[in-house]
C-alpha cells in the first residue's frame, strides 16, 4: 500500500519538530529515514502509524485519508528500538497476540493461529524458541521476534524505528541483510528509521535524508551519496573535508572543473578523494602529519594544512608503501571536489558530522 | 576456567552482618513475642484449647473477621486499582490534593475513624438517614464492620499500585494497538499481567491489615456476640475477665489462620512473579550462526 504524507505540522511546546512536510512512498518500496537525533524522523515515522496526530496536514493510505485512523485499524506493523515484547507472555503468545485479539468473528481457529504463528517463527527462525520468555532471548532474538509479532497481522505497511540501534554490530549487519530479503518477499512497503548512514545506504530502495524538521533529499543511496543536494547531506553521509576557498588560493586548481566558485563559497571532499604522496604533485599542497590511524583495512592519516586538520584515508598498502611518521611533510591534492556556496553551508569552525 | 571459589563472594560486602542483623532483628521484635503467646497456651490442655477456639461465639467471630476483611480487601482490590489508574494515568485539577488525601487513613488515629463513620452511618447520621430509607442498616452491623475496614485499608492497594502503573512502558500499549487490540483488551492482556503481583501484594497488605484492625471497628460494629463481634475484640473481653489464657488461644488461631492465608498469597505472588523468568539464568544463546540466515530460507 502506498504512503502520502501532505504537508505535516508537528510541533511540541516550542520544537518544531515537523516542519510542513510532504513524502510520497511507493508500494513496495523500502525506504529509510535518515537524520540525526532530533531532525524528527521518528516523529514522522509515529505519525505514519497512527500514534501521534500531526497538527495539521493529512496521511493517505493507498490514496485513501487516514490521518485521524486509529492505530489499530491502520493494519500498519510496528517494531520498536527496544523491542516493546510483552514480558508475560511466552514468544508464541507474543506473536498470536495479534491474531487473538481480532474480534471473534474475525479471529482464526486455535489450529490457524497455531500454524500461522509457527510460520512466522520459522521465518524468523526462532520456532525452537516458542516457548521461553522474553527475558530469556538474546536481543538481535528479541528484535527478530517483534518483527514476527508486527508481520503476523499482515500489515500493508512496515513500521520500524530504529530496529537494530541496540544491537551490537555484527548482529545489526545480519539483520538488516535479513531485513532486506524479508521485504523483498513479503511484497509490502516498509520505511524504516536510522541514524546510521551505512544502514540506510546499505539496505533502503530510497534514503530520505532528514534534518530540522525538513526533508534535505530523497533519491536512491548512490544519488545521494554521490550527488548530495546540499552540504547537510554531504557532511551527514560521510567523512568530510571542509575547504574554504577564499582562504585558500590554492584550491582555485581543484574547483575549475566545476562551476566558477565565488568567493566565499565552500567544497567539500570525502578523505578517500584526497591524493597522498610523499613526493611534490601537480598542483598539490603541503601538509604534515598529525596522527596516523590504522582501522582495519584503511589507514586514516590526519594531517595540519594552515592550521586546519584535514583527512585522508588510504588503503593499508599504499600507506605501507609510503612510510609516514608523524611530523614529516607530505603532498595533498584532491581528486574531486563538491563545492556549495558559502550561505548555503553551516557556519565555518563547526564540523558537527565529522565521525 | 577457574577453581570454584570456596565461599559465595558477593559483591555487596556485608552479607553476614546484614544477614546476623535482620535475624536477630526480626527475632527480637516478632518471634519472640509470637513464640510467648504460643508458649502461653502451653498451659492449658488441649482439650480445653480446642474448646475455647471453637466455641460458638468465637467461631462466629473467625467468620466476621476473616469474611468482613476479605470482603473488604476485594473492594479495595477493584476500587483501589481504579484510583491508582487514574490518579498515575489522567491529569486533572487537584490532583495532587486528592493524591493526599488517599493518605489520609494512615494517618487517623483509627479510633477518629471509626466514631466518624459510626455518626455519618448511624440511622439518625447524614448518610445513613438516606440508607435507612432504602431498608438499609450499616452502623452496627456487620455491613459496618465492613465499611470501616474498607475506609482503613484504602491506601495499601493504591499505594503499592502506583509505583508499578507508573513504571508501564508507553509502547509496550503502543506495540498492542498497533497490533490491533482495543484499549480493554490492551488493559486487559497486556496491562494487567504486569501489575498482577503489585496488586496481590496490596490486597495482601489491605487484608492482613483488615483482620488487625481494632480501633475504628468496635464503634461501628455494635458488638454484638455470634453477629457483630470481631476476634480481637473477643480477646480483649477475656483480658477484661482476667482470662488470660483463654484470649492467647484465640490469638494462636487468628495468627495460624493469618499465617497460612499469608503464605498462600506469598506462594501464589511468587508463582505470578516468576513464572516468565523460569531458567533465565541461563545464558541467551544468539541463535544465529555467520550466515545462517542466509542459507535457511524456503
Amino acid at each position: 500500500m502506498s504512503i502520502e504524507i501532505r504537508n505535516i505540522c508537528k510541533r511540541f511546546g516550542n520544537f518544531v519538530a515537523l516542519d510542513n512536510l510532504s513524502l510520497d512512498i511507493p508500494t513496495g518500496e523500502l525506504v529509510a529515514l535518515l537524520g540525526p537525533s532530533g531532525c524528527g524522523k521518528t516523529t514522522l515515522l509515529r505519525i505514519i502509524a497512527g500514534m501521534e496526530t500531526p497538527d495539521s496536514g493529512s496521511v493517505l493510505f493507498g490514496g485513501q485519508e487516514a490521518t485521524h485512523v486509529h492505530a489499530r485499524d491502520r493494519q500498519v506493523g510496528f517494531v520498536f528500538q527496544h523491542y516493546a515484547l510483552f514480558r508475560h507472555m511466552s514468544v508464541f503468545e507474543n506473536v498470536a497476540f495479534g491474531l487473538r485479539v481480532r474480534p471473534r468473528k474475525d479471529r482464526p481457529s486455535e489450529a490457524e493461529i497455531r500454524e500461522r504463528v509457527m510460520g512466522l517463527l520459522k521465518l524468523v527462525q526462532l520456532d525452537w524458541l516458542a516457548q521461553r520468555y522474553p527475558s530469556q532471548l538474546s536481543g538481535g532474538q528479541r528484535q527478530r521476534i517483534a518483527l514476527a509479532r508486527a508481520l503476523a497481522v499482515e500489515p500493508k505497511v512496515l513500521l520500524l524505528d530504529e530496529p537494530f540501534g541496540a544491537l551490537d554490530t555484527k548482529v545489526r549487519k545480519e539483520l538488516r541483510r535479513w531485513l532486506r530479503r524479508l521485504h523483498d518477499e513479503m511484497h509490502i512497503s516498509s520505511v524504516f528509521v536510522t541514524h546510521d548512514q551505512e544502514e540506510a545506504l546499505e539496505v533502503a530502495d530510497r534514503v530520505v535524508v532528514m534534518n530540522r524538521g525538513h526533508i534535505e533529499q530523497i533519491g536512491s543511496p548512490d544519488e545521494v551519496y554521490s550527488s548530495p543536494a546540499s552540504p547537510f547531506v554531504y557532511q551527514f553521509l560521510g567523512n568530510v573535508n571542509v575547504f574554504h576557498s577564499r582562504l585558500h588560493g590554492a584550491w582555485a586548481e581543484v574547483e575549475r572543473e566545476g562551476e566558477a566558485p565565488a568567493a566565499g563559497s565552500i567544497a567539500f571532499v570525502r578523505p578517500h578523494d584526497i591524493e597522498l604522496d610523499v613526493a611534490p604533485l601537480a598542483g598539490g599542497m603541503t601538509a604534515g602529519v598529525l596522527h596516523v590511524h590504522r582501522i582495519g583495512p584503511l589507514v586514516r592519516v590526519e594531517l595540519e594544512h594552515d592550521g586546519e586538520t584535514i583527512e585522508v584515508e588510504l588503503t593499508r598498502e599504499r600507506a605501507a608503501s609510503l612510510d609516514l611518521p608523524v611530523g614529516k611533510t607530505v603532498w595533498i591534492k584532491p581528486r574531486q571536489a563538491k563545492v556549495f556556496a558559502a550561505e548555503a553551508a553551516p557556519p565555518a569552525g563547526k564540523q558537527p558530522f565529522l565521525f | 576456567m577457574f577453581p570454584a571459589p570456596a565461599k559465595r563472594d558477593g559483591v555487596l560486602p556485608g552479607f553476614r552482618l546484614g544477614l546476623g542483623y535482620t535475624l536477630t532483628y526480626l527475632t527480637l521484635l516478632v518471634l519472640i513475642p509470637l513464640g510467648g503467646m504460643i508458649l502461653m497456651t502451653g498451659k492449658l490442655s488441649w482439650g480445653s484449647f480446642w474448646d475455647i477456639a471453637t466455641a460458638e461465639r468465637a467461631l462466629a467471630s473467625y467468620r466476621v473477621t476473616f469474611g468482613a476483611s476479605l470482603f473488604a480487601a476485594v473492594v479495595n482490590a477493584v476500587f483501589g486499582l481504579i484510583v491508582a489508574w487514574v490518579l498515575v494515568r489522567y491529569p486533572f485539577p487537584g490532583k495532587r490534593f486528592v493524591d493526599a488525601l488517599v493518605d489520609l487513613p494512615f494517618a487517623l488515629p483509627t479510633a477518629v475513624a471509626g466514631i466518624t463513620l459510626a455518626t455519618l452511618y448511624a440511622e439518625n447520621g447524614w448518610v445513613g438517614q438516606f440508607l435507612a430509607k432504602l431498608g438499609i442498616k450499616v452502623a452496627f452491623t456487620p455491613l459496618g464492620i465492613v465499611v470501616a475496614l474498607i475506609f482503613v485499608t484504602l491506601p495499601f492497594v493504591v499505594r503499592t499500585l502506583q509505583p508499578v502503573i507508573e513504571d508501564i512502558e508507553a509502547e509496550v500499549e503502543e506495540a498492542a494497538a498497533s497490533l490491533g487490540a482495543t484499549r480493554w483488551q490492551t488493559f486487559a492482556r497486556v496491562l494487567l499481567p504486569g501489575i498482577f503481583p503489585a496488586w496481590l501484594t496490596g490486597f495482601t497488605l489491605a487484608f492482613s491489615r483488615a483482620i488487625g484492625e481494632f480501633g475504628s471497628v468496635i464503634f461501628i460494629a455494635g458488638n454484638m456476640p455470634l453477629i457483630s463481634e470481631i476476634t480481637p475484640l473477643l480477646i480483649i473481653s477475656k483480658l477484661e475477665q482476667y482470662d488470660l489464657v483463654g484470649a492467647t488461644a484465640l490469638a494462636v488461631v487468628m495468627l495460624v489462620i493469618s499465617f497460612v492465608m499469608l503464605l498462600v498469597i506469598n506462594l501464589l505472588q511468587w508463582w505470578a512473579a516468576n513464572r516468565h523468568a523460569k531458567g533465565s539464568d541461563a545464558e541467551p544463546a544468539e541463535a544465529l550462526a555467520p550466515g545462517a540466515l542466509v542459507e535457511a530460507r524456503p
